[in-house]
């Protein structure tokens, strides 16, 4: 069996991986230490459970530490979490007092391996006090927010903006979600994991009994959005681009998958407003899908002729990027992330309405020969730019960086 | 004035990595742009001439700096976007000129509009700067014919360090293949003649390097 990195190399190249090879030279005997909330389940831990064991393939010392809550701590960073991304929300005391208190047991626990630590990556709000309770540290700390904090509430990031000021560095997805701190803030974007289950390469007949599976007919042309169900992905807006093109593409169907997502009601109540928009279409296809579905995620992008992502509002929007790795272009709403990554007429097209998807839709599934060309573009583009190595390039460039005084250009020999 | 390098001494092939940085500026209309770049660090207006070539984007090959491409796109004013897509950061002395440069393109078109163009909400100018660590691969290159072979394994980001990057810390502002061969005593001038004529902003790295391997190739032959 190939390790890590030969697996990587064979995806994107040995060049890619022998650079990252010298940087690592340059990082000997540097200790680094990742500290979140949870070690299954989220895109953090998905990121984390790849960029450690290659860091460690690497040489580098790093270990991954998570920090133990109870309900009242989650429920106070649940809070927070919704309040960077702009909800405005209101956190009563006792859950702030949580809050403080599993933070400061927290660090009684980790306290060897922080205070030795040379590196230290806080993400995201849940651990962000660790740094005020450990005062012996040595290293340099990150905070890392995965969160599109462009328009947070005002009193929480007041209150957080309390802890991270303290730290050395942060560093954010985009330009665009920083906030503005004392520090140097970084911008790394974020990546997926060609060998992760959402991405890897499955068979046709794999593919083909995943989608056939689930009543999908394969012989039919298929649009997809692949989304959770909330109103700024604009589900129904890609039911009435669906309905624009059907004429012109009797065969087509429309594939909305997207999580259960039971226990939350705004969820629920798009999820009626999507069954209402189709109306007992039989070639409207709604998947509620298990959090677990990555590789009936992965058949149904591969399976697709035409991927949509119509967001009315999108932080990265790394579906897109699931998307075009394989080689589908996408139809994108004209919004954050989404414009980095969709080039129009290069890797798929930007759109406003649901008109202008159904028109893109149409030329894409008349012009064929193009849709494949911008396809292998699409997965070209994330192979150069979007795929974790990439990811942990610029980690172990930010570590180098700040190691070596934070100047603008720094030779190392 | 050239920058010769002894041909004594051998090409050390480098290579770079770079991450960028939020400076917190921000500008949604022509006037505000104005007033962030005269007060930008120096850093931030070369990174967005020189070290987009190394972020994560489709290279567009229609402008070679962020300015230029903004103000076409999200200021939709086709006639400064011309101009300062033309703007060739290696005109200039040092990044002071090419930051007044922008600044008297920007102000004298301000002084001839009527409206200030402004962009939407969600597509402001974010200024960025960036660090740039530079580091040994520890190969070197000892005799020109050996560029052949090398060239076409170097990394996109040391195509990058020695052909873009070269042209903001090289005395002439040209490139470290030019200023090597000039060490050799005018042997490969005629070599040293055509890599001027490559324009590095109108490429993609992968592309360049390409360019570069044809150019080698045809002036030195095909590997044995």
């Amino acid at each position: 069996m190939p390790s890590l990195l030969e697996a990587y190399a064979g995806i994107c190249g040995g060049d890619v991986i022998d650079q990252l090879h010298q940087l690592v030279k340059l990082l000997r005997g540097v200790r680094v230490v990742h500290v979140n909330s949870t070690r299954h389940g989220g895109g953090v831990a998905e990121i984390l459970a790849k960029l450690v064991p290659l860091k460690r393939e690497l040489g580098i010392d790093v270990s991954w530490e998570v920090i133990e809550g109870d309900k009242e701590f989650f429920a106070c960073t649940k809070n927070f979490h919704n309040a960077l991304q702009g909800n405005r929300v209101s956190v009563p005391p006792p859950l702030i007092g949580a809050y403080e208190r599993i933070n400061r047991l927290n660090a009684e626990r980790l306290r060897p391996v922080l205070e030795q630590a040379d590196i230290v990556f806080i993400h995201d709000p849940q651990p962000a006090p660790l740094l005020g309770f450990t005062p012996a540290r040595k290293g340099k700390w990150i905070w890392r927010c995965h969160i599109d904090a462009s328009r947070p509430d005002r009193a929480v990031w007041k209150y957080l903006r309390g802890f991270l000021a303290e730290y050395d560095a942060s560093v954010f997805s985009l330009a665009s979600f920083a906030q503005p701190m004392p520090h140097p803030e970084y911008l790394i974007a974020p990546s997926i994991d060609p060998l992760s289950d959402k991405n890897i390469d499955l068979e046709p007949a794999e593919v083909a009994a995943a989608v056939e599976g689930l009543g999908i007919d394969m012989e039919r042309p298929i649009m997809l959005q692949v989304s959770r169900f909330d109103s700024f992905k604009d589900p129904v807006g890609v039911i009435q681009a669906y309905r624009l093109t059907k004429p012109f593409v009797p065969a087509l169907q429309l594939v909305l998958a997207g999580g259960e997502a039971a226990d939350d009601p705004e969820s629920r109540v798009v999820i009626d407003e999507v069954y209402v928009a189709a109306a007992n279409d039989p070639d409207i296809h709604i998947l509620l899908l298990p959090a677990d579905a990555h590789r009936t995620i992965n058949a149904l992008q591969r399976a697709a002729d035409l991927v949509l992502q119509k967001s009315l509002r999108e932080g990265f929007g790394l579906t897109v990027t699931e998307a075009m790795w394989k080689g589908k272009p996408v139809i994108g709403g004209d919004t954050g992330g989404i414009r980095i990554q969709v080039v129009n007429h290069q890797t798929g097209f930007l759109v406003n309405t649901p008109a202008g998807a159904a028109l893109r839709a149409r030329y894409l599934l008349f012009h064929r020969d193009l849709l494949q060309n911008m396809g292998v573009k699409a997965r070209d583009f994330v192979r150069e730019n979007f795929l974790l190595t990439r990811h942990l390039r610029e980690y172990l460039t930010l570590m180098l960086s700040l190691l070596s005084g934070g100047k603008d250009r720094i030779e190392l020999d | 004035m050239k920058a010769r390098v002894s041909s004594r001494q051998p090409f050390i092939v480098k290579d770079c990595a770079l991450v960028p940085l939020a400076t917190g500026l921000k500008a949604q209309n022509l006037r505000e742009i104005c007033q962030c770049i005269r007060t930008v660090a120096a850093a931030s207006i070369e990174h967005h001439f020189w070290s987009i070539k190394l972020q994560p984007r489709f290279e567009d090959p229609e402008f070679n700096n962020d300015f230029a491409a903004w103000v076409r796109h999200a200021l939709h004013d086709k006639a400064l976007a011309e101009r300062l897509g033309m703007i060739d950061p290696t005109a200039y002395g040092d990044v002071e000129q090419l930051r007044q440069e922008l600044l008297d393109l920007v102000e004298e078109h301000l002084e001839n509009v009527e409206r200030i163009p402004w962009s939407d909400s969600d597509q402001q100018f974010y200024f960025v700067t960036s660090q740039i660590v530079i580091f040994n691969t520890h190969k070197v290159i000892h005799q020109p014919r050996a560029l052949v072979s090398a060239v076409p394994s170097m990394t996109s980001s040391s195509i990058f360090y020695h052909f873009i990057d070269a042209r903001r810390r090289t005395e002439d502002r040209s490139d470290d293949f030019r200023a090597w061969l000039y060490g050799f005593n005018d042997r490969h001038s005629a070599l040293c003649e055509r890599l001027s004529s490559v324009d590095p902003f109108f490429s993609t790295l992968p592309e360049l390097r390409q360019q570069l391997t044809d150019l080698f190739r045809d002036y030195f032959g095909r590997p044995a």
